[in-house]
């Protein structure tokens, strides 16, 4: 496993070097931005990955929530299955009731891929790996929010002339961002024994707070219109492909650097475990 | 056009800037597992 | 389900009691959320036209703060005399004191509202131009939307460096669509433009309040046994 390490890190190099090349090259320049708007091609992919690893982040806490009792286990996997179940029947029962762009099979897919990766999170992690991989998904997650409001003002500046508007999209970024630094402050200046169960708690809230952050603001920005940053509407099928090869490659940095850093975490605990194994069998009986 | 190259700039240097503390500490951890076992 | 709530009842009187006997934490809200407004005061100069719009914000943020001033000090008395390790050995529901906590904190943020908003109305010239009456669930439901969260992160505080700042650090990214359902309702009354309404923002206080009451009611005893 870990011989795969470089080869993969030389893999996902290039692949970013390619995504670069189509983004700054091969993309058509768009009519009213001009060459500014490439910008999209990091900002998106860097959205898009913050909120899977986000989303990683509240399953691996919620595992490990559940996984303290073998009752709220089993419980919970049922729950999982049966949410699996109603998102499929739901998205083609109400398929009347979606949005525009929004098929009823990418729901139902959306729906079974989030059950899938529960249990498969649930198979391949123990109790500590669930913390360890919640941990590392927040940290690498926060990092790449980072770079969505960093990358969103540099190009708003240049196309509307201000540095920041409180759109839907950046503000509810920022306020992600502000929630996930928190869950960081807290697992860092936490000295209670048990800092994994509350910051797995705080994910939680954290995320049923999503939604409601999302729908406070798109209702405040329906009062109060401002410029949106990133426009809606379709988008050309060309710069769609450099947008997704660029994910892509972000897509496999992000799984490299969660790697190293799940690997430095686990490394870490271990030689806390064993300095504090070797304190307790010391010679002349001193325990710390 | 040069706030593409800023923009561009600006996000490698968030994700270097990661990488090395993470090296960083990655490094100084490996210096205390050598000691470990002479204790 | 008598057990539960008379033990919620019991410690919520004795809380009561206690704060009314001392009024710490009441003397200290009220003082400070005084500062504030006259800080505010001095950051703008009121008329009646601007302060409506603005005067939304600047109350909810003034309550915000002294919340926090008491959200600090609920835990604080359980823990100088073990009181928690009595309650987690105890075969009591946790949530039965989770709830008396919430509700305390509710009651001492409500009477200081109730006695700061007549400051504000003097201060700033306000008058409300929309259905005054809506004033009232906003404020309900949006106390009760900082103090739950607020009790239930100051005790996910207690044992961590920086206590005091570690709780508006926590509390303030996740209350968010809180403040800002609570701060544009108010806002909506107050300027009473016909077109707009508060009832949406009143609707998601309300959503708001059954989401993070049932999350806090599900996990605080996880929290408390985690300490």
């Amino acid at each position: 496993m870990k011989k795969a390490f470089p080869i993969l890190g030389l893999l996902t190099a290039v692949l970013l070097s390619y995504a670069l090349y189509e983004a700054l090259v091969v993309a058509p320049q768009e009519q009213t931005m001009g060459d500014v708007q490439r910008i999209f091609y990091y900002h998106v992919p860097s959205a898009w990955t913050a909120f899977l690893l986000f989303a990683i982040n509240f399953l691996a806490s919620v595992l490990y929530l559940v996984r303290r009792n073998p009752q709220t286990d089993k419980i919970a996997s049922w729950v999982v299955i049966v949410l699996a179940v109603l998102t499929c029947i739901g998205g083609y029962a109400f398929r009347s009731a979606l949005p525009k762009d929004v098929y009823p099979s990418s729901v139902a897919t959306t729906g079974i891929a989030i059950a899938g990766l529960y249990f498969l999170l649930r198979k391949y992690f123990s109790e500590q790996g669930t913390d360890i991989l919640a941990l590392t998904t927040a940290e690498v997650g926060v990092v790449f929010c980072t770079v969505v409001l960093v990358t969103g003002p540099l190009w708003a500046r240049p196309v509307w002339g201000i540095w920041w508007t409180w759109d839907i999209r950046l503000t509810s970024t920022l306020v992600l961002w502000l929630i996930y630094v928190s869950y960081l402050v807290l697992r860092r200046f936490s000295t209670s024994g048990e800092t994994p169960v509350l910051a797995a708690a705080l994910a939680v809230f954290g995320a049923l707070d999503v939604p409601l952050v999302y729908f406070s603001i798109w209702f405040f920005r329906t009062q109060h219109p401002q410029p949106v940053i990133g426009g809606g509407g379709s988008i050309d099928p060309r710069m769609l492909h450099v947008l997704l090869i660029n994910w892509l490659a972000f897509l496999c940095f992000a799984f490299l650097v969660c790697w190293s850093r799940y690997r430095l975490e686990r490394m870490q605990r271990d030689v806390e475990e064993t300095q504090a194994l070797e304190a307790l069998l010391e010679p002349g009986g001193h325990v710390r | 056009m040069s706030y593409l190259y800023i923009a561009y700039a600006a996000t490698w240097l968030i994700h270097i800037t990661y990488l090395v503390t993470v090296f960083r500490r990655y490094s100084r951890l490996k210096k205390e597992v050598e000691q470990l076992p002479r204790k | 389900m008598s057990a539960p709530s008379g033990i919620t009842l019991v410690t919520l009187t004795k809380d009561v009691r206690l704060e009314w006997r001392s009024k710490d934490a009441l003397n200290s809200m009220l003082f400070f959320a005084l500062l504030v407004v006259v800080v505010f005061s001095f950051s703008f100069d009121p008329n009646a036209e601007e302060s409506r719009v603005i005067a939304g914000g600047l109350v909810w943020v003034a309550f915000l703060f002294a919340a926090v001033v008491a959200l600090n000090q609920t835990w604080a008395r359980e823990l100088r005399n073990q009181v928690l390790d009595a309650y987690r050995v105890s075969p009591a529901p946790t949530n039965a004191l989770f709830l008396a906590k919430a509700i305390g904190n509710f009651l001492f943020v409500v009477v200081l509202e109730a006695v700061m908003t007549p400051l504000f109305i003097v201060f700033y010239k306000l008058r409300a131009l929309g259905p005054a009456w809506q004033l009232f669930p906003v404020a309900l439901l949006g106390t009760w939307a900082i103090v739950v969260n607020g009790t239930f992160f100051a005790a996910m505080s207690l044992r961590t460096r920086s206590r005091e700042i570690m709780l508006p650090l926590l509390l303030f990214p996740i209350t968010i669509p809180a403040l800002l359902s609570m701060v544009e309702a108010t806002t909506t009354i107050l300027v009473g433009d016909p077109s707009t309404s508060a009832k949406f923002w009143i609707i998601l206080l309300a959503t708001y309040d059954v989401v993070f009451t049932t999350g806090c009611l599900a996990l605080f005893e996880t929290v408390l046994h985690a300490e």
